[in-house]
Formats: C-alpha cells, sequence, structure tokens
C-alpha cells in the first residue's frame, strides 16, 4: 500500500531543493514587501507635503479679516466674505436640487426597475456622468441656462453644481437600497402595504445613513469645484447675494487670487483653500462617523 | 378597503365555531393548485383545507414546495413577475388568485412571519403601530390599547414595556422574532402564515413560539412550515407532507406520525431521506 503510494508521489523528497525553493519565496515576499512600504511612503510624503503647504500659507493668511470684509482690489485689506457666502448658497441650492431627483432615480433603480432595458440605460448614463469632466457640464449650463437667459447667474452655477449631485447620489442611493435584504420588503407588504410605503416608510429608513453618507460625499465634492462654476455663475468681486447675476465663491476666488502678482491677494487665495479643504474635511469625517453608527 | 368585513368575519367566526368540534370548517380550501417558477412546475395538483383555528405543520424535503404553498396563499408570488399559479384558493368561497383581488386587504387578512426576523428601522411601538395604520384609523389612546394587545398575545409585553420607544433592532433574535408576530397579529388577520419561524433561533426562544402558536390557534388559522418533525408533532393539529411539488398525503398529527399511509411519508418521517 505505502510502496504505491510513494511512486504515485514521484521520486523521493530532496530536502535541499525544498529548502531552495524556500529561500526564493521569502526574498520575493520580502522584495514585494519592500515595494509595497516604499509606494505607501511616496503617496504619504506627497499628500503630507500638500497639506503642509496649505496649513502653513494657509493658516498665517487666515485672520478675521477674511470672513467679515468682501473681496477688495489689492493692497486695501480686503476678505472673503462673498466668496464664502456665495459658495454656502450655491452649494446649498445645488444639493437642494439634484438630491430629490438623485434620490428618485436610484429609488427607481433599484426598486421599480431593476434590469429593464431602461433602467440599465439609465444607470449607465448616470454613470457617465458622474465621471463626466466638469467642465463639460459647465459648458451645457452655459448653453442652456447662461445664454438664453442673458447671463451669468448664481442660479446657473446652482444648477451646474445640481448636475454633478444628482449621478452621487442615485449610485449610493441605489446601492444602499440594495444592500436592503428582499425579506424586509416582503414583511411590509406582507402587512398589506402598498408598494409606496414600503419605499417611503422602511426601506428609505432603513438605508437613510448611508443615502445620507453620499449627500454629504456630494457637498463635499462640488464645494470645492472650479470649473462648472467658470462660465456660470462667473465670480463677483463686489458684494453680491443675488442669484441673477454673477455669484463669487470659494473656488472662482482663490482661481483669481492664486494667479494674480499680488502677495496679499495670494495670501487670501490660501486662505480659502484652507477654508474649503477644512469643510471638506469636516464632511467626510461626518459621513464616515454617520456611516459607522449603523 | 373592506374592514367592516375583516372585523366581522373575525367575530362570527368565533362565535359560529361550535364548541368542541372535532373537525373544524376549513377557512382557507386550495383546489387543483398548480405554480410555476417560470417553466418550472413547483406544485403540482395541490388540493387540501387549513380547518379554522387549527394549526396545520406543512414537512417535506428541501424544495419540495412547502414554501412556495405559503407564498400562495398571500399572494406574495404576485411581486416577482414570472410567478404564476394556476387552479383554485378559496377565502370564504371566494378564489383569491383571481386578478381583482385587492392583495394588500387580502394580505391584511393573512399575514405572514419570515424564518429569519425582520423588524422595521423603527421603534417596538411604531412596529406593531405601522400594520395598523395601514388599515385603520385609531386614536392615541386605541393605538396604544392595540400595540399592547399585540405585544400581550405575542408574549412579549413584558419584557419590552418599559422601552416601547426603543429601537427593535436592540432586541434578541428570538424577540425579534416574537415582535414580528405580534405585529402580524395586530392586523388580526383570521390567518397566519408561518415559514419556518424558529430555524434561526436557540432553543429558548423556539420553545417560547411553540407555546405561542399553541395560544394563538384559539383565535387564528395558523399554517407553519418546519423543517422539524418534532416541532410539527408538538404544535400542529393537522400535518401535510410535501414531495417533489405534490402533496402526498395530509392528516390529523398523531395519525401522520404513528401510521402514515404512505410509503414516502414513512421514508420521510423516519428519516430515511430529506
Amino acid at each position: 500500500m505505502s510502496a504505491t503510494l510513494h511512486s504515485a508521489s514521484g521520486p523521493a523528497k530532496d530536502m535541499r531543493v525544498a529548502a531552495a525553493l524556500g529561500r526564493r519565496r521569502r526574498h520575493v515576499s520580502t522584495a514585494v514587501k519592500a515595494a509595497c512600504y516604499a509606494a505607501t511612503g511616496v503617496g504619504l510624503l506627497l499628500l503630507l507635503s500638500i497639506l503642509g503647504t496649505l496649513f502653513w500659507n494657509g493658516f498665517s493668511a487666515l485672520n478675521l479679516k477674511v470672513f467679515t470684509e468682501v473681496t477688495r482690489p489689492p493692497g486695501s485689506e480686503g476678505g472673503l466674505l462673498n466668496a464664502i457666502l456665495g459658495s454656502l448658497i450655491q452649494t446649498a441650492i445645488g444639493t437642494a436640487i439634484g438630491t430629490p431627483i438623485g434620490l428618485m432615480v436610484g429609488t427607481y433603480l433599484a426598486e421599480y426597475s431593476k434590469n429593464s432595458p431602461l433602467a440599465n440605460a439609465v444607470r449607465f448614463v448616470s454613470d457617465i456622468l458622474l465621471s463626466a469632466p466638469s467642465i463639460l457640464i459647465g459648458l451645457f449650463v452655459y448653453q442652456i441656462l447662461v445664454v438664453p437667459f442673458g447671463g451669468f447667474s448664481g442660479w446657473a452655477g446652482s444648477v451646474a453644481l445640481a448636475i454633478i449631485v444628482i449621478p452621487i447620489v442615485v449610485r449610493t442611493t441605489e446601492d444602499m437600497l440594495r444592500l436592503l435584504p428582499d425579506t424586509l420588503r416582503e414583511a411590509v407588504i406582507g402587512l398589506g402595504a402598498p408598494k409606496w410605503k414600503m419605499i417611503t416608510l422602511v426601506c428609505w429608513r432603513a438605508a437613510a445613513s448611508g443615502i445620507v453618507t453620499g449627500v454629504l460625499l456630494a457637498v463635499a465634492r462640488v464645494a470645492g469645484e472650479t470649473a462648472p462654476l467658470l462660465f456660470t455663475s462667473l465670480g463677483n468681486l463686489n458684494w453680491s447675494l443675488s442669484l441673477s447675476a454673477p455669484m463669487s465663491s470659494l473656488p472662482i476666488t482663490i482661481f483669481a487670487y492664486a494667479g494674480s502678482p499680488y502677495q496679499d491677494w495670494i495670501a487670501l487665495a490660501w486662505a480659502g483653500a484652507l477654508i474649503i479643504t477644512l469643510g471638506v474635511l469636516g464632511l467626510n469625517i461626518a459621513a464616515r462617523s454617520l456611516l459607522r453608527r449603523k | 378597503m373592506d374592514l367592516s368585513m375583516i372585523q366581522s368575519g373575525a367575530g362570527t367566526a368565533a362565535a359560529a365555531a361550535p364548541a368542541g368540534a372535532t373537525r373544524n370548517e376549513p377557512r382557507i380550501a386550495v383546489r387543483d393548485l398548480d405554480f410555476y417558477y417560470g417553466a418550472n412546475k413547483a406544485l403540482k395538483g395541490i388540493n387540501f383545507d387549513l380547518p379554522e383555528r387549527q394549526v396545520t405543520g406543512m414537512i417535506g424535503p428541501s424544495g419540495c414546495g412547502k414554501s412556495t404553498l405559503l407564498r400562495v396563499l398571500n399572494r406574495m408570488y404576485s411581486l416577482y413577475p414570472g410567478q404564476r399559479a394556476t387552479g383554485q384558493v378559496l377565502l370564504d368561497g371566494k378564489n383569491i388568485l383571481d386578478d381583482d383581488v385587492d392583495v394588500n386587504a387580502l394580505r391584511a387578512r393573512i399575514g405572514m412571519v419570515f424564518q429569519k426576523p425582520t423588524p422595521f428601522p423603527m421603534t417596538i411601538y411604531e412596529n406593531i403601530a405601522f400594520g395598523v395604520r395601514l388599515h385603520e384609523n385609531l386614536s392615541k389612546r386605541q393605538m396604544d390599547e392595540r400595540v399592547e394587545w399585540a405585544l400581550t398575545r405575542a408574549a412579549i409585553w413584558g419584557e419590552v414595556k418599559d422601552r416601547l420607544n426603543t429601537s427593535a433592532m436592540g432586541l434578541s433574535g428570538g424577540q425579534q422574532q416574537r415582535l414580528c408576530i405580534a405585529r402580524s397579529i395586530a392586523v388580526r388577520p383570521e390567518v397566519i402564515l408561518l415559514d419556518e419561524p424558529t430555524s434561526a433561533l436557540d432553543p429558548i426562544s423556539t420553545l417560547k413560539i411553540e407555546e405561542l402558536i399553541d395560544e394563538l390557534k384559539r383565535d387564528f388559522t395558523i399554517a407553519i412550515v418546519t423543517h422539524n418533525m418534532q416541532q410539527a408533532a408538538r404544535c400542529a393539529d393537522q400535518v401535510a407532507f410535501f414531495y417533489l411539488g405534490e402533496l402526498i398525503e395530509v392528516a390529523p398529527a398523531e395519525e401522520m406520525f404513528t401510521a402514515p399511509k404512505q410509503k414516502k411519508t414513512q421514508e420521510y418521517i423516519t428519516g430515511r431521506f430529506g
């Protein structure tokens, strides 16, 4: 019995060959591990140097005037108040327009039409929109809102941001609803509930933390968008909160100030960049902690 | 939504039942039922009755069609395109497979509890009130009473009465399952369908649910799908054995487990296959 087993498994094991192979495995392992650490180190170093430069220049430029004064000509001690408020307003309106649309589309995809040709087409288009260059969205809104209505406006900027919000909310809503087990849906239906009550009263609630996380990430994304605002709300160096007029925003102001030859404008651009970064960082942390609490 | 019919139906049924009847009237009568998942025929010519206020145990190996039958009885299969049933399922003489049946009203009369507990992401109180609100307009006080009644009947009131406004997700598995039973009976159905209600629970929770089933059959007609032969023997008045989509035998529980008529039944209950 043992003889047949032996002959079946080939010649006797050579311990020297086994040891040599083992050594080679260990060398390869060490090399791959070193490469991984090195790549991680490069990534971290870049990130830290960006953040370090930003914090260094940003905090040294940050003072109360940044938040209380509007943008002024160089050398006259201006701030960023109109840019900060403009960003907040346009981001808020963009989110308020984009979230319900995204929520409805995501719900349609997950609950009403999982694999129909229309659903697949909508999902495909939404995913393309998700990765579309944002300057294209700016140009699109320029064509449909700025040109026909005779000028740049806060509304046009808000709509451009809304178009960026929609696909993000669509994807997270669909993903979060799909994570819910079908038995939960059957339990609601089994009580005699119509489908729309099942969706609004139970499914949305069960997926709420995930959906809110998606919305927060969308807000974080559009808060820092520059390209879609270039052709829509344009930017405004004067004090104006009118949505029908060109509207200031932090990214546009950073874009304009950072490329200027004036030292105080460049310092303000750093301060603005720091404000956006901290805001986005805060939103991301909020989104993560919300998702973890679930 | 015909509420009066539901309520008076339950009331007269309770009043009209003869005391000490050995053989109760059928609450649901299944006639020549065929069921298809697409082209695959999962139930073949099923004929049997769910007697009024008795527990009917449905046993058989996996894939034999017993859960499928349960899902026909409350039209759950209608959610899924490609699934269809032919034949008749008579509830008060009306075929519930007809297209003109209001499935939401039907499901209020025929409640269902699933294998895995399915608490809704809301408070314990709201879990119970949710189903009631779908079919009835109650005052706050009436709703409080209904919630207490349902939780008491499901033998969980004592454990949750001080935390009605906390999330139902914080309950243990066995408590969640009793909450789901309470949620079903709060709607005051006539029939309760239980699809392996204890297979995800520990022995003590299982015992509690079995005692509960025994208690509930005084008011409700119950059908329970189970893989556990002892459970069928303990809980059921009548047992139906399914195999490969066919109903092989249906008999009173003691007869089924002591003197089955069919050879297949005997082989299954003695553990020869399954």
